[in-house]
């Protein structure tokens, strides 16, 4: 059984311009100790999605469920959402020197984290287990540096400081949301390596929000391609970089750069806004191999080749003809 | 942090040397004629001289200032002119009033203005938020002199007149003669004051925390699973209040200096009031004593802004 099971999930604010559909009938699930890339550029609704279904949307009109073992997190009650935060699902993000209180000391931070969940341990044992942590992820001298504060550590080690918090309580699911798009390369394959090893030790299921396709090639078992709040393509990792469908998909591996080749080949156009998307593909404007029917009719998810592992929403995929057709 | 602390030190030194010069000055610009007052309407030119003598008034004004500071340093602000009493014991009657009165007042203050900020902040553009800026602005638009005769005219007047003699028309009863009588003496003062001030701190709090409840280490603290109370006062308030002691100092140390609006409309013989009897008087010792302790709590209180700044920011460090 699928440890989180999204479907349809649906995520549009009312802002003074106009409703914005940031998700638009989004579907997956994770496995235990699997990991999901979710992939996309700036505004292709990840973030917002997996922040949805953590409760930590603001604001926003939601349909659809997402159960995560058995609990419909889109329905549950805020106490609910809290009680599973942190202890069920853990969350790191993006920037390592913002996303920790400046104001803070590392460990108090660690072990706040512990005794919200865990009631009855004392603030030495969090503070041990707050230490073993920072071992863990590779931090030296790590009972001394639980009294340093978030600025007198560096970005990579900020980032290991993070995910100690976030593996604190042995968390089912860890969402990682752009975990080294704000480190320096050097670090970034450090962080990952982390975050691979502590997967393998105690057996969490990772989401992993990213632009950065070297992430997804290094990291992940399934990948989503998201596009304007929708799915483009799913795929298991190796066909998704082999055996691709979408347009989209290749578009995005194309701009990637080669080492044999000196120029970038860019996806031109910009996405479409969210708040005026008219019916037919989102990718139309932008796609190569573009017709007629991509501008009057939104390509479902379906299939590719039989595949049930495997699915393209495109026009050019026979099985979603077929689909629609049947 | 020692260094920081003598560096600071010498330059409030030197700002106070500055303000002594400055209030010399001004003075003996200005036409005097306190030998004259104090003589009397029939004395003769003999005695007005007499008495200037006494004073020290027919010295030549560098002279003058040299024996001040002399004295000052020595921790002598000399006598005023009328009544011979020693500056320094004016100040240290009018001192407690004055503190009485802004400690009160800051605390009632601060209490409002962080606590209607921070649920402003939390629910912003709500009915709460727009009531409550609306009570914030109603209040720091009045005069401040007018905000304290209607609450004399409707807390004091009114409700005595209904045979409720809980406030007093004003004055002052030390603390160490009944706390029940000093507080029903300083209640309206206090209330005068902190509703013109919370407004700012209502305005400051609630900026500065919408701010930081945009932070991404908000949201972090959402994500561990902590209650949203804790998020708010212990995440959110925790940076918000950063500003918030910074303009505290700075008030409070202006206040401390005395507060001339206030305790003349409450007749409170605090520093304020002393100050303004003592310039319709032109006793300079008296003025020269006000303004320089003023001063003086001003630069302490934006020395400790920053020493406070440093102890609740752990990036910040003096030097």
């Amino acid at each position: 059984m699928a440890l989180l099971e999204v479907r349809d999930l649906r995520v549009s604010f009312d802002t003074p311009d106009g409703i914005v559909r940031a998700v638009r009938g989004l579907s997956f699930s994770v496995e235990p100790g699997r990991t999901l890339a979710v992939v996309g550029e700036s505004g292709s609704g990840k973030s917002v999605a997996t922040q949805t279904i953590t409760g930590l949307t603001r604001g926003a009109t939601i349909t659809g469920s997402a159960y995560f073992e058995g609990t419909d997190l889109i329905t549950a009650d805020a106490a609910t959402l809290r009680r599973l935060r942190g202890a069920e699902i853990a969350m790191i993000f993006q920037d390592p020197l913002s996303s920790l209180h400046p104001h803070y000391r590392i460990g108090w931070q660690i072990v706040e984290m512990i005794q919200a969940h865990d009631r009855q341990i004392s603030k030495q044992a969090a503070r041990r287990r707050a230490a073993d942590l920072l071992t863990l992820v590779g931090i030296p001298r790590a009972a001394e540096r639980l009294d340093d504060y978030p600025h007198q550590f560096s970005g990579g080690m900020r980032q290991r400081v993070m995910i100690a918090m976030a593996m604190a309580l042995d968390p089912a699911l860890l969402i990682a949301d752009e975990p080294t798009t704000a480190l320096d390369v050097t670090v970034q394959a450090q962080v990952l390596t982390v975050m691979r090893r502590l997967q393998e030790e105690f057996g969490t299921a990772i989401i992993l929000i990213t632009h950065d396709l070297g992430v997804v090639a290094e990291m992940a078992d399934e990948v989503i391609v998201m596009y304007a709040g929708a799915a483009m393509e799913k795929a298991p990792r190796r066909d998704i970089f082999y055996r691709n469908h979408h347009p989209y998909t290749q578009g995005l591996l194309a701009s990637l750069p080669a080492q044999n080749s000196l120029r970038l080949t860019p996806i031109p156009g910009t996405p479409p806004s969210l708040i005026s998307l008219a019916e037919g593909c989102p990718f139309a404007a932008r796609c190569p191999h573009v017709f007629d029917r991509c501008r009057v009719e939104t390509p479902p998810l379906a299939d590719v080749q039989g595949d049930p592992r495997h699915q393209s929403a495109c026009w050019l995929n026979h099985d979603v003809t077929e689909a629609v057709a049947s | 942090m020692a260094v920081f602390l003598l560096r600071r030190l010498g330059h409030g030194i030197l700002v106070l040397w500055l303000i002594t010069l400055a209030v010399f000055g001004l003075f003996f610009v200005a036409p005097s004629n306190v030998a004259q007052t104090l003589a009397g309407r029939q004395a003769t030119p003999e005695t007005i001289a007499l008495i200037k003598h006494r004073l020290g008034l027919d010295l030549p004004i560098w002279k003058q200032y040299l024996h001040f500071v002399e004295n000052a340093v020595q921790g002598n602000l000399g006598y005023d002119y009328y009544h011979q009493v020693a500056v320094t014991t004016i100040i240290g009657q009018a001192l407690p009033v004055t503190v009485s009165l802004a400690l009160g007042a800051s605390v009632l203050w601060l209490l409002l203005g962080v606590f209607n900020g921070v649920i402003s902040a939390v629910h912003p553009r709500s009915l709460a938020d727009r009531g409550l800026t609306l009570f914030a602005l109603f209040f720091y638009s009045f005069p401040s002199f007018l905000l304290g005769l209607l609450l004399l005219y409707f807390l004091y007047f009114r409700l005595t007149l209904a045979g409720y003699t809980w406030f007093p028309a004003g004055g002052y009863s030390p603390f160490s003669q009944g706390p029940v009588t000093w507080l029903q003496h300083m209640v309206l003062p206090w209330l005068a004051l902190a509703l013109l001030l919370a407004a700012t701190y209502t305005r400051l709090t609630r900026g500065s925390m919408l701010d930081v409840l945009g932070e991404d280490y908000i949201r972090t603290a959402r994500s561990k699973g902590i209650r949203e109370r804790r998020v708010i006062v212990r995440h959110g308030l925790r940076s918000a209040l950063t500003p918030v002691v910074t303009q505290f100092g700075i008030d409070l140390g202006q206040l401390v200096g005395g507060v001339v609006v206030t305790e003349t409309v409450f007749s409170l013989p605090g520093l304020g009031k002393t100050a303004v009897t003592a310039i319709n008087q032109q006793d300079l010792p008296v003025i020269i004593g006000i303004v320089l302790f003023a001063s003086a709590a001003v630069v302490v209180a934006n020395i400790l802004v920053d020493v406070v700044y440093a102890v609740l920011d752990p990036r910040v460090r003096l030097h």
